[in-house]
This record gives C-alpha cells, sequence and structure tokens, in this order.
C-alpha cells in the first residue's frame, strides 16, 4: 500500500511538467510532490515534534481541500502517536480519507478499539468518534458494539457521543435500525441533561414515528428541557411539537365548538373570529391537556434565550399546538429577534408574514416594528410589506397608508410596485377606505414613474372588478393615461378595462379602439391581444360606427409575427364574421363567448395557507417539502390514552400524579377488552390479549396497573364461578390470555392467595406502585436478588437526578432487598413472619409507602390477616391496609400500607390480627425514609444553603475508609431517600431531599477527602442531626 | 438537525476551507451560491437560503466572509445560522478578529475547533470556556510556551466545565486582579418624518459584560427600574426564575467577555430620542438644494459626540458643494453618498449644512426623497432611562473591583426627507 501512495506521488510528479503553471493552488507540482516526501520523512521519523508538524501541515492541505490522499499509509501508522494533538490531527486525517481508502483504515481500528477502553473519558469519547465516523462498512458490527457498550459509560460525555453515533452508523448501515432504536430507548431515558439533547436528536434521525419510546420521558423531557444546552432544547421542543400534535386533542377545537355550535365551517376566517373573542373573553374554561399545559410552560421561559433558534422553536410549538390566545406570548420575542442578524431577521420575518397571515389581530400592536428601513434589503422590505398589510384594520390603516405613501416614492421600484399592490389589497379587504384607496391609486397614476403607474392600473383594474360601483368615471380617467403610459401590462389593463365595461362607456369604447388601430403595430404582443378582445367586445355591442375599424385591426392581427395574435385574429374573424355574408354559426353565441362575467379577483396574501409547513422549518422558508421533511401530523379526534405517559417514582413527577391519578382511574377501557376476551375463545383475539397484557407489564404504571388489578380482580372471581362448571376449555384459553392466569393453572393454591391479597391493594394502588414484585410469576417475595446492576449504571444515574428504581425491576429488587427489616419475627408470630421495606414510590401527599411482606411459615393457613388498636401518636395517620383473607402454608403475601409519620420520629404501633393471634408491632422508619428526593440545580441549592445556616445546620466527619466518590454517593442514596445535585465542584458531593410530610428541605453537602465532611441544612433540625449520624454511620461501615 | 459541511467563502469567490462532517460534499455545490452572489446588489442581499439540486445551501456573511453550510435534508434554518455565528463569535474571541487572514493563520486551531464544535452536524461543545480550555488560543504567550515547554495547543483531559452543571465556565479561575465591567449600551432605531414626527422609535440594548473573577463568584445584578425591560434574552447562566419573580439578574458569569443580557424597548413605549434633524432636499432642473440642521435634544444634559450624517444622493448626482457651520462634508462620487462629519455638539453652535447638488439636466432627481441616516453616540446615558442599581457578589470571599458603564449609540436611525 506504501507503494501505491509512492505510485499516487510520482504520477502527480509526471503530470507537472515544468510548461504547466502551478497545480494545486500554492504548490508547483514539484514543490508538491517534494513537500509530500518530506512530510512522509517527517511522519516515519516517530519523533512527536516532527509528527506534529507534519500532520499539521497536511491538515492545513485537508482544510484548504487539496488531495493528500496519498499519505494515507504513513498517516495511518501516526495513529499510535503518544501525543494528544498529533492523535486529533490524526483522527481528523483518518476520517476525511477512510472512505476512499477502506482497507489501510481497517489498521487503525485496533487503535480506537484500544482507545474506548481508555480511562480517560475524554480519549473514549474521541475514539468513539472516529469509529463511528469512518464510513467502511465492514467495522459496522464494531461500531455497533462500540456504541452498545458506550450508552451505558460511566461517563455523561461518552455517552452524548453515543448518541452522535447512532445516526452515522444508521446511515452507513440502515439495517442496524432496529438494533439502534433499543439504544436509543436507553438513551431516552438518561438522566444527565448533557445527554438528553443528543438522545432526542438521535431519535429524530433514527426513527421519528416511534412515538411510543416517548411517552415514558415525556414530562421529564419537559421538566428539564430549560437545562439541556441550546441546541439540544432546539431538538427536544421539535420533537416535543410533533409529540403533542399526535397525543393532544386540539386545544382550540373544543374551544371552538362551544363558542360556535351553529359554525359548520372551520374556515380561517373563523378561527380568526374564535381568536379574538378568546382575546376580548381572556382565558376561557381550560380545554388543555395538563399534560400539554405541562409543556408549554416548561418551554415558555425560553423565549427569552439567546439563541434565536430556540426562540423560534418555541414560537412555533405555541403557534402549532397552543390554545390560540397564548400565541400571543410570543409576539415580543420574535419581534426581538428582528433586532438581531440579518438572516436571522429574514427568516424570522418570512415566520411571522405566515403567522399574521392566520391571526391578523396578533402583531396589530407592534406595526411600527415592521416599517420599513431605508437601510433594508429588498427581500426583508417585501416581506415587511406583506405583513403590514396582513396586519390592516380599520383602525390602523390610515397610518398605514400614510406609511406606504412614502414606500410608493421609494427609489427600490420592485418594493415602490409592491406596496402599490399592498394598497390595492387594504383596499379590497377594508371596506372602509376602498375609494381613499382607489382616489390614491388614480393620483398614482399620474406620477411618471413607470412602474407605479402599470401596478396601479392592475390594482385599479382588480379592485374595479371587485366593486359594484360606477367605474365610468375611472375608466375614462384611465383610458386618457393610454398616451403616457408605457408598461405594456398596463396598457393592457386598460384596454381590458374599457372592453369589459364597454356597455357603460359606449362612447369611449370606439375612440380607444380608433387611438389603439394607430399604434397598433408598435405594441406588446399583450397589448395587441387586448386590443382584439376590445375590438370584438365593442363590436358585439354596437357594430354602427366601427364596421371599417374592427376589419383593419383583424387585417394587422392576420399578419401579426405572433401566432398567438394571428389565432385569436382567426377565431374573433369566425365568430363574428364581420363579412356577414355566411352567418356562422358561433355567431349567436359571441356575447357568451366575449361578455361572461367574470369572478372578482383574489387579493389574497400568497402567505395564506403557508402553515401547513412547520414554522421555522427549511421548508416552511422554501414553500415546497425538503427532503426528509415531516409534515406536522394533525391532532387526533380522540386523544390516546394519557396514562402512557405516567411514570412511577421520579420525585417530580409526584405532584403530576397526584393530581392525575384520580382522573386516570377512570379510563378503564382496558378492562373492557380483558372482558371481552373472557368471553371467546377465539385465537386471534386471545394473542391480541397476550400482547395487551404484556404491553401493560412492561408500562409501569400506576392507573393501569389499577385497571389491571380490578380485571384480574373480576376476572378471577368470574373464573372461579366459571371452573365450577366447566373446567378443560376455560383453562386452556386462560393459559394463553395472560402470564398471570398461567399461574394460576400451574399453582392453584399459590394464586388464590395472590388473588385474595390482590383485593387490599386496590385502595392503596392509587397511590404507589409494586409493579416489579407483583408481575413476577412466582409472586413470592424477590429473596434472590438479580445483581444486573453494576456500579456503573447506578453512577451513572446520579447525573442529575434521582436514582429511579422504577427504570428497571432489577434496580426495584435491590432497593428492597436493601432496607427489608422485620416487623414480626415468625417466632413471635406463631409462624407468621411479617417484613417491611421501604419502595421509595411516590405515595399520597405526606405518605411513607411501606410495602409489607407476610410469609406463612406455618404448615397451615392463616386467615383473617387483618389490622387492628392502631395506636398513633402525634398526628401519625395509617392507611390502606385490608384484610388478607388467605395466606397458604409455605407461601408469602406483600401488601402496600402507607402512612404518614408527620415527619416525627414517633412509631407507629398497631396489632396484627390473624388466625394465629394478636401481635404487637410497631414501624419505626429510619430518618432517611421519611424524605422524598428533591430535584434542584446546583445554583439553587447554594441559595438554599445559604438560607438554612447557624441553627439550621449540622456538621460532622468521619475518617474516609477508602471509598471512593461513586461508592459514598452510592451509601448516602441508598441510606436516605435523596436526589444528588451534580456539582460543579470537585471532591463534593451534593444531595437534596424534602420529608415527606411537611416539605421541609434538607440539602446535604459531602466534601469527600481522607477525611468526609458532611453538612446537614435542613429547617428539620432534629431529623437533620439524624440523618447525619446515620450517613456517618454508613460510610464507616 | 445536520451539518453536512461548511465552506469558507471570501469576497472574491474563493473557497479558503472547507470541513465536513459526514460524506464529502463536492466543492461544486457552491455553484448556486456563486450565481446568487453575482447577482446580488450587496452581499447582504445574497439569499441566506438556496437550493442547489439536493443540497440546501445556508449561508451568512460576516467580516466579508460568507459562510456556507451544506446541508442535505430538513433542517431549522435558524439554527444552523446562529450556529454559524457562534463559530464566528468563537473564531474572534480567540484571534481577536475573524477575517480571513486570521482564519487562514491559524488554519490548524480552526479546523480543531470546527471539528470540537460539531459532532457528525450536530452541535457538540460551543461554549467558549470550555473550548479555551480544550484548544489553547494563539495568544502569544500560549505560542512562547509551547515554544519553550514543546507542551501542546490541545488539551488531554475533558474540561471539568462540559460536566458540571455551569458549563458556561471555566474550572479554577484564578486572577490577581478581580474585576468585573458591565457595559450597556444601548442602539436607538428611529423613523422620522419630513415634518419632525417620530414614526417609529425603539430601543435595542444589550448588557456586555467583561469579567475576570476568580474561583465560583455568584453575582446578583439589580436595577433602579426593572420595569422597563419587559422583552429581554438571557445568556443561560442567568437564572430564569429568580429574574421572573424578583426581577434580579443571578448568575455564575462566564470567565472573560459575554453579553450578559439584550432587551428590546418597543415601539409601544415612549422612547426620548436626543437629536433632532430638520432637512430640506429639493431637486429642481438638475440642481439640488440641501439645508440640514442637527441639535441635540432630550440629552439630559450630556454631549452628543461622533455625529455623522449620511445622505445617499440619488444616481444622478454628479457633485455637492456644500458650506458647513461645524465639521467637513465628502461626496462619494461612486456610491452617491454625502457624508457629514459633525463630531461633538457643541451646546452653543448648531451645526448646519447648506449648498446644491448637481445633477445632468432631465435626470429623473424630481421624485428623490433620500432618506437621511444619523449616526451619534453619548457617554454616561442610557436612553432608556435603565439603571443598575447594585452588584453583589456571593460565593466568595475578595473584594472585585465592578464598573458599569452606559452607552447610547444610534442604530438605525434614519429621518426622511
Amino acid at each position: 500500500m506504501a507503494g501505491m501512495g509512492a505510485f499516487v506521488a510520482q504520477y502527480d510528479n509526471n503530470r507537472g511538467g515544468p510548461e504547466q503553471g502551478p497545480g494545486p493552488p500554492g504548490f508547483g507540482s514539484n514543490l508538491f510532490f517534494k513537500g509530500h516526501q518530506t512530510l512522509k520523512e517527517q511522519l516515519q521519523s516517530m519523533k512527536d515534534k516532527e509528527m506534529l508538524e507534519a500532520m499539521r501541515k497536511i491538515v492545513e492541505m485537508v482544510a484548504k481541500g487539496q488531495d493528500v490522499s496519498d499519505l494515507f499509509p504513513d498517516v495511518v501508522k501516526a495513529v499510535v502517536s503518544k501525543s494528544t494533538e498529533v492523535k486529533k490531527l490524526v483522527y481528523m486525517y483518518l476520517v476525511r480519507y477512510a472512505e476512499e481508502q477502506q482497507d489501510l483504515a481497517l489498521l487503525s481500528i485496533s487503535t480506537f478499539q484500544k482507545g474506548l477502553k481508555d480511562p480517560n473519558q475524554l480519549i473514549r469519547a474521541s475514539a468513539l468518534r472516529v469509529l463511528s465516523s469512518i464510513r467502511v462498512q465492514m467495522i459496522v458490527p464494531i461500531m455497533m458494539l462500540a456504541i452498545k457498550d458506550s450508552v451505558s459509560d460511566l461517563s455523561p460525555y461518552v455517552r452524548k457521543t453515543a448518541a452522535h453515533a447512532i445516526p452515522k452508523l444508521f446511515s452507513l448501515d440502515p439495517d442496524q435500525g432496529e438494533q439502534l432504536v433499543d439504544v436509543v430507548e436507553k438513551l431516552l431515558q438518561d438522566k444527565t441533561t448533557l445527554v438528553a439533547g443528543s438522545a432526542v436528536m438521535a431519535f429524530e434521525q433514527l426513527c421519528p414515528s416511534r412515538i411510543d419510546l416517548i411517552h415514558k420521558n415525556y414530562r421529564r423531557l419537559c421538566a428539564i428541557v430549560a437545562d439541556i444546552d441550546e441546541w439540544g432544547q432546539c431538538a427536544v421542543i421539535n420533537m416535543l411539537t410533533r409529540y403533542a400534535r399526535t397525543q393532544f386533542l386540539d386545544p382550540n377545537k373544543k374551544a371552538a365548538e362551544k363558542d360556535s355550535d351553529e359554525e359548520s365551517s372551520e374556515d380561517s376566517e373563523d378561527s380568526e373570529d374564535d381568536f379574538m373573542n378568546s382575546m376580548s373573553t381572556g382565558t376561557s374554561i381550560d380545554v388543555v391537556d395538563p399534560d400539554l399545559r405541562l409543556l408549554l410552560q416548561a418551554c415558555r421561559p425560553l423565549l427569552q434565550s439567546r439563541n434565536s433558534a430556540v426562540v423560534m422553536q418555541v414560537a412555533q410549538l405555541f403557534y402549532h399546538c397552543a390554545p390560540e390566545n397564548e400565541i400571543v406570548h410570543v409576539v415580543k420575542a420574535l419581534i426581538r429577534l428582528l433586532k438581531s442578524k440579518r438572516e436571522t431577521q429574514v427568516i424570522v420575518l418570512t415566520n411571522i408574514t405566515t403567522m399574521s397571515a392566520k391571526y391578523r389581530k396578533l402583531f396589530e400592536q407592534h406595526m411600527k416594528s415592521f416599517f420599513v428601513n431605508a437601510s433594508d434589503p429588498t427581500n426583508v422590505r417585501l416581506l415587511k410589506l406583506e405583513i403590514l398589510t396582513n396586519i390592516a384594520t380599520e383602525t390602523n390603516i390610515s397610518v398605514l397608508l400614510r406609511e406606504f405613501q412614502t414606500y410608493v416614492y421609494s427609489s427600490d421600484k420592485e418594493f415602490a410596485a409592491a406596496t402599490v399592490h399592498a394598497i390595492g389589497r387594504c383596499a379590497a379587504e377594508i371596506s372602509e377606505v376602498t375609494d381613499v384607496c382607489m382616489h390614491g391609486l388614480m393620483n398614482l397614476i399620474s406620477t411618471k414613474d413607470d412602474t407605479v403607474v402599470g401596478e396601479s392600473v392592475i390594482v385599479i383594474k382588480k379592485l374595479l372588478q371587485m366593486q359594484a360601483s360606477d367605474k365610468s368615471s375611472i375608466i375614462k380617467r384611465m383610458t386618457r393615461l393610454l398616451t403616457t403610459v408605457t408598461v405594456p401590462l398596463a396598457r393592457a389593463s386598460i384596454l381590458w378595462l374599457v372592453g369589459e365595461y364597454v356597455e357603460k362607456v359606449p362612447k369611449l369604447a370606439p375612440d380607444v379602439l380608433r387611438k389603439m388601430a394607430k399604434s397598433f403595430a408598435e405594441e406588446e404582443d399583450i397589448v395587441k391581444l387586448q386590443i382584439l378582445n376590445l375590438a370584438a367586445k365593442a363590436w358585439i355591442v354596437n357594430n354602427k360606427k366601427i364596421t371599417l375599424l374592427v376589419p383593419y385591426i383583424l387585417a394587422q392581427a392576420k399578419y401579426d409575427m405572433n401566432y398567438d395574435i394571428r389565432d385569436r385574429e382567426r377565431f374573433i374573424r369566425k365568430v363574428l364574421c364581420p363579412n356577414a355574408e355566411n352567418p356562422s354559426p358561433l355567431e349567436k353565441y359571441a356575447k357568451k363567448f366575449f361578455m361572461t362575467s367574470k369572478p372578482p379577483p383574489n387579493l389574497r396574501s400568497t402567505f395564506k395557507n403557508r402553515d401547513e409547513y412547520q414554522l421555522g422549518s427549511l421548508s416552511h422558508m422554501l414553500n415546497t417539502n425538503a427532503i426528509g421533511y415531516q409534515s406536522l401530523p394533525t391532532f387526533p379526534e380522540d386523544a390516546p390514552d394519557a396514562t402512557l405517559r405516567n411514570v412511577i417514582d421520579t420525585s417530580w413527577a409526584a405532584q403530576q400524579k397526584e393530581s392525575r391519578s384520580s382522573s386516570a382511574s377512570g379510563t378503564n377501557h382496558k378492562t373492557k377488552g380483558f372482558y371481552s376476551s373472557e368471553g371467546d375463545s377465539d385465537e386471534d383475539d386471545s394473542d391480541e390479549e397476550d400482547s395487551d397484557s404484556e404491553e401493560e407489564s412492561d408500562s409501569e404504571e400506576e392507573s393501569d396497573e389499577e385497571s389491571d388489578v380490578e380485571s384480574e380482580d373480576e376476572s378471577s372471581e368470574e373464573e372461579s364461578e366459571e371452573e365450577e362448571s366447566d373446567d378443560d376449555d376455560d383453562d386452556s384459553s386462560e393459559e394463553e390470555s395472560s402470564s398471570d392466569e398461567e399461574v394460576v393453572k400451574k399453582a392453584p393454591p399459590k394464586a388464590k392467595t395472590s388473588k385474595k391479597s390482590k383485593p387490599s391493594e386496590t385502595g392503596t394502588l392509587l397511590d404507589f406502585d409494586f409493579d416489579a414484585p407483583s408481575e413476577t410469576p412466582t409472586d413470592t417475595v424477590p429473596s434472590v436478588p438479580t445483581p444486573s446492576v453494576t456500579l456503573d449504571e447506578l453512577l451513572g444515574d446520579f447525573g442529575g437526578m434521582s436514582v429511579d428504581q422504577a427504570s428497571s425491576g432489577a434496580n426495584y429488587t435491590l432497593d428492597s432487598v436493601r432496607t427489608t427489616h422485620e416487623l414480626l419475627h415468625r417466632m413471635s408470630g406463631g409462624g407468621l413472619a411479617v417484613d417491611y421495606s421501604f419502595p421509595r414510590s411516590a405515595a399520597s401527599s405526606g405518605a411513607v409507602p411501606i410495602s409489607l411482606i407476610f410469609n406463612n411459615t406455618t404448615d397451615q393457613q392463616i386467615t383473617d390477616v387483618k389490622v387492628d388498636d392502631i395506636d398513633l401518636k402525634g398526628g401519625i395517620e395509617f392507611t390502606g391496609f385490608d384484610t388478607i383473607p388467605l395466606i397458604s402454608p409455605g407461601q408469602s403475601s406483600q401488601i402496600g400500607i402507607n402512612i404518614n409519620f408527620n415527619d416525627t420520629l414517633q412509631p407507629a404501633n398497631f396489632t396484627l390480627c390473624c388466625s394465629k393471634g394478636r401481635f404487637p408491632c410497631k414501624i419505626q422508619p429510619p430518618v432517611g425514609e421519611m424524605l422524598s428526593p428533591f430535584v434542584v440545580i446546583e445554583s439553587d441549592f447554594d441559595d438554599m444553603k445559604g438560607k438554612l445556616k447557624g441553627m439550621h445546620e449540622v456538621t460532622g466527619e468521619c475518617p474516609n475508609p477508602g471509598k471512593d466518590f461513586g461508592t459514598i454517593s452510592q451509601l448516602v442514596s441508598e441510606t436516605a431517600a435523596t436526589s444528588i445535585c451534580f456539582s460543579a465542584e470537585a471532591d463534593c458531593l451534593k444531595f437534596a431531599s424534602k420529608t415527606v410530610a411537611q416539605e421541609k428541605t434538607l440539602l446535604m453537602t459531602l466534601n469527600v477527602g481522607d477525611v468526609v465532611k458532611i453538612t446537614v441544612n435542613s429547617e428539620a433540625v432534629v431529623l437533620g442531626s439524624m440523618i447525619l449520624k446515620d450517613i456517618i454511620k454508613a460510610i464507616e461501615s | 438537525m445536520l451539518i453536512n459541511s461548511i465552506f469558507f467563502i471570501n469576497h472574491s469567490g474563493d473557497i479558503f476551507l472547507e470541513k465536513h462532517w459526514r460524506s464529502i460534499v463536492s466543492r461544486s455545490v457552491c455553484d448556486q451560491f456563486f450565481d446568487a452572489q453575482t447577482k446580488a446588489a450587496t452581499p447582504e442581499d445574497v439569499p441566506p437560503i438556496i437550493t442547489a439540486n439536493k443540497n440546501y445551501l445556508i449561508s451568512i456573511y460576516r467580516e466579508k466572509i460568507y459562510l456556507v453550510a451544506v446541508t442535505q435534508m430538513e433542517v431549522q434554518p435558524l439554527f444552523v445560522i446562529e450556529f454559524m455565528h457562534r463559530v464566528m463569535d468563537t473564531f474572534t474571541e480567540y484571534f481577536d478578529e475573524c477575517t480571513e487572514s486570521a482564519i487562514k493563520d491559524n488554519i490548524i486551531v480552526v479546523y480543531q475547533l470546527l471539528e470540537e464544535m460539531l459532532d457528525n452536524g450536530f452541535p457538540l461543545a460551543t461554549e467558549l470556556n470550555i473550548l479555551t480550555e480544550l484548544i489553547k488560543p494563539p495568544t502569544i504567550i500560549n505560542k512562547a510556551v509551547s515554544m519553550v515547554t514543546g507542551k501542546e495547543g490541545v488539551s488531554s483531559v475533558l474540561p471539568g466545565s462540559q460536566l458540571s452543571n455551569v458549563p458556561w465556565r471555566r474550572q479554577g479561575v484564578k486572577y490577581a486582579n478581580n474585576e468585573a465591567y458591565f457595559d450597556c449600551i444601548e442602539d436607538v432605531d428611529a423613523i422620522i418624518d419630513a415634518n419632525g414626527t417620530v414614526v417609529s422609535a425603539e430601543i435595542h440594548g444589550n448588557i456586555n459584560c467583561n469579567v475576570h473573577l476568580s474561583g465560583m463568584p455568584d453575582l446578583s445584578m439589580s436595577f433602579i427600574n426593572p420595569r422597563l425591560l419587559d422583552d429581554v434574552s438571557f445568556h443561560p447562566c442567568v437564572r430564569l426564575k429568580r429574574w421572573e419573580n424578583e426581577k434580579i439578574l443571578s448568575f455564575v458569569p462566564p470567565d472573560g467577555s459575554f453579553v450578559l443580557m439584550s432587551y428590546h424597548i418597543s415601539t409601544q413605549n415612549q422612547v426620548a430620542i436626543p437629536v433632532y434633524v430638520r432637512a430640506m432636499i429639493n431637486f429642481k432642473d438638475g440642481q439640488g438644494k440641501v439645508d440640514i440642521t442637527v441639535g441635540p435634544k432630550q440629552t439630559l444634559g450630556k454631549t452628543v459626540d461622533n455625529v455623522v450624517i449620511t445622505v445617499p444622493m440619488p444616481k444622478d448626482v454628479t457633485g455637492c458643494s456644500m458650506t458647513t457651520s461645524v465639521g467637513s462634508y465628502t461626496f462619494d462620487p461612486s456610491s452617491k453618498q454625502l457624508r457629514w462629519d459633525i463630531g461633538k455638539i457643541q451646546p452653543l453652535k448648531v451645526p448646519t449644512m447648506r449648498g446644491t447638488c448637481t445633477a445632468p439636466a432631465g435626470s429623473q432627481c424630481k421624485d428623490a426623497h433620500p432618506t437621511i441616516h444619523v449616526d451619534f453616540k453619548i457617554m454616561q446615558l442610557a436612553v432608556s432611562g435603565l439603571k443598575v442599581n447594585r452588584l453583589d457578589m456571593f460565593n466568595e470571599n475578595y473584594k472585585p473591583f465592578k464598573g458599569v458603564k452606559y452607552i447610547t449609540k444610534a442604530g438605525n436611525f434614519q429621518v426622511r426627507t
């Protein structure tokens, strides 16, 4: 291969003889060759300094667009250099030429593979970047592997790079699409804001239609969108706009139905009226879906972004998805953008034009911002003019017309003509000023400027067509112009006018015709055609005075150069038959041919309906479909299931859920589905149900779960009835229908327990979730944790948000095992052992969710397990325990309860009753469980911390037994339900929580060194000091 | 979302730098751009978006350089434009200027920067503070250091700020002198009628900062009259919540210079116009009469400085002869611009310019209404009335030096005749 490189160089040498001029810029060909020779030597020297120098020269040539591909073999060798800069330069070179030199490029792959394992995150990331940028089919599997590994990398930076690598691989090999979708799905769940933007970008490139991947992440994306970097924000908002259009009902539609039931057509006019109505009445009844509201609220502050692209994205989101009365929020920000860069101005103006074509009131107040500056380039002027015309109303028209007057005299002729046209449009749309405009236009006709005069005539012609008023005086004035106006279109328009209204000006027409007959030969083609038309029309109305004139004109036309005119002449002659020797059968239809009434022309904005393209998109700018443009979906008729977006146990969603859970419980169509399959044992149906139930089990959210439980509950009852009547057939169909049912068949006694235990859950499941354990088919306590969660993954989660136990079942198990406490020992409980754990799921306000696990260790049935004698002090509330009718021998049952400890350390005392007797119990949670994670950014954290000094601060320290950063942060989050706040400071961990009941803030700061210094700031002083002790204990252990 | 390639094109239409992030795009795609360039009267007239076969060219024009981005699919045009401006901003910070020669001299740094800023056509690192840590700016000191020690200009570790929640701020900043300067600069855009009435007037202001503070300072700035600011945009460092609730700018500043806030005071508000201009320009039989008077108005006692009046004369005008009471005038026969340099307006001496201009007989000057462009600068005045109340620093213990400066300038200040 090295030989080949030499050959290329040789070839260059031969080509460049001394007589030939300099080949590539800056290099004589001989010099070129020599230069490469020295470069090769330098590269082969393996001295960092020389290699660096050589690589710099090479990359400089690449940058200038020169061909240095012949150096490839030598450059590839330099990839092993220790120097970072040499490496980076080599990378750039490789990416540029790898496609052309695939075999040689493969030599470098192992270096990158090594780089992927480097402890330095920057090196890992750049290795991945280069590896994925090398467009060589052969390495697709390697890339796939690298991406999959990097997605779960510890460093968010590497994960971000992995997100960027996905579209690269996809474009290289579209067959990998399906596998990559899984990767994207994982990335979308990433908690760090650094990754989120890139993950969404990858999603957009790879599988923009897989809206289903977004459901679970929707609310989180809304919550963090303000913290994502500006480029990511653009991608996220764009994607969420499409999401909103598919998932929510049109927020304007309902309002429209309410306001005007009679209005059948959904015209643009109507929507304008609606808009005005809603503007006047202020905010009417809020019909906006809460989730859509969440999105709009999250994005609105971004109108203050310095990045015009972000502002534009928010604007288009509001335009396409918000209720009409809220679009007004974006107006100011858009107008602010007009003051930024020139290129930005053009694009923003184009978008404003489209918006103003639909909602004229929107920009009315800001009319003056669109007044044309003398320094504006023509395209900007035209856009501003269009906007001004769009927003013209009765009230502002006088100001506007005065402004237009100055524009008409602009030295920019195209602009002046457009202004005349704009005046015409105002005249047509606002009846109050029609006469004023007409008068003004007539004045313009007498100016000297051809373009303005021409345009005025054309506009007047259109206006006259639209008006029913007396036209003869205007037409008379216009005909006078025929002597002065030279613009062909204007002359043609005047002639057309005379012809069209020939009945109104019977005396004028023959005179005009006479004049035109004289100058016929010198006229432009379109004027000639109009002369012919006029002749025909005048003839039909009254042919007495022009019996000689018309044949004369026709004769001239007969020998014209232009065949169109000759054609027209022949046609007219045949129809009119001025010879009258053999009357044509067409003659009696002549009037119909020439004198039909014509519909008035449409003086409408060309930007009307341009909003079918998404605002802010390239396609909208071009007004055609750009490659890869996805048209904005229309709002669905029926809202898709909102519960799909529910996620368990992310602290920010807790409040959301409060409000939703009640409404969500109303949706029980799935229950129905379950029922229907129960009746008929049709194969297909049951298959469907199968997949359905699987989906449900995948989607970890509580209300579905609830309906699921309900249905199971009811179905099980039904089933038990049916079981008595007939067994075999039904059983087999059951097996197919759901996995839970499968359990029923395999282990009937087991299933009985679970069934019995489940009804008791329905009351509490609204508020929290036991998804993972209840879905496990054996339904026993998950005593063996699946150790699939690595430390890396956990740490990865620490990027910015709380540890999300819900994200994987395995993760959950780890948690539940960690925190299992004993409530009742089997010895003291007469064989009934009860443990409890804290699932840390979102609970109803103020309560700590606790999961109780009952184990029957005896060989008899335990029945009627219930709670009695609840002794609660200090405002402790205890909810959610229903009687468990039966626990079979050797089996266990799990139940969730909520206890509101009211932020005190008082234990909850109660008595458990069952067939084995009465057992007093008490639950005293560790302090850490009385907290809920609280997501906060560092700056706010510091603010709050600043306010919680003095009394509210407790400090402590303990020697660090050699634990690293990650371990300590893990220990803390195990000890307390808290959310890490990513800190800019080195060796500093910050955690934020709120107490469950009173929502007092609790902040923990850990400075990790040889000694771990812990500071806890909290309004709840007692809890603070207890937490401190617990954490020290955890670290020391 | 994807930028395939960026071409740097100079004024005479040479591509002097190209960078590709995906498959190589041939230079010939720029042909369509060159066509548009030759068609346009001025460089500003080149349309920012051009379709070329299956490519879309999105261009910006700045510092006599065109940046042409090639994209092959649907993209948000503003996204690309904003990014390219960010590229130019970055270069300006690196090389103090962003001219063709500056780029050519530092082509390796430029190339490395472009590589870091875009990955596969999607922005990767655009924060200046991160970039300066990754790739050292080619200052004289840095160059000298690398000559002596052989150290490279490229960092081998990831800048900590990339992963922090203040990615705009470099970590471990240390200064001997801690200073923070804030320049509050307002541009007045106005259109004034021939008879002196204000057709439209608006103010566009920026607060430009130059902050050299050690550590992680947390600044908060409050205004005497924050109500003026109802339309603002912020640097990402500003906490939006705090502004919304308390109207206080609270932020951890980037290191170095940056634009903290931009604001816009729209035409609906009453805007003080600091100068008046009375102008008469009449053409009659190939002779034009010019009479222009300028004076201060609503300046709150501050002197108006750097006053320049520019009159674009009709194309037919061949020469001007004027007499001025203050300052001097020039007429450029090629661009047909009559320029009157007044300088400072003294309170007692009203600047006037009178004279005639000549045009060949029969020319079409009669209807000409040239729009006069006025330029001025007023130090120590923010014409909107904005005033910084106080600036506090938290989180660090030293006492920084703080300075606030106000300047009012003419933006697009035009007088119609």
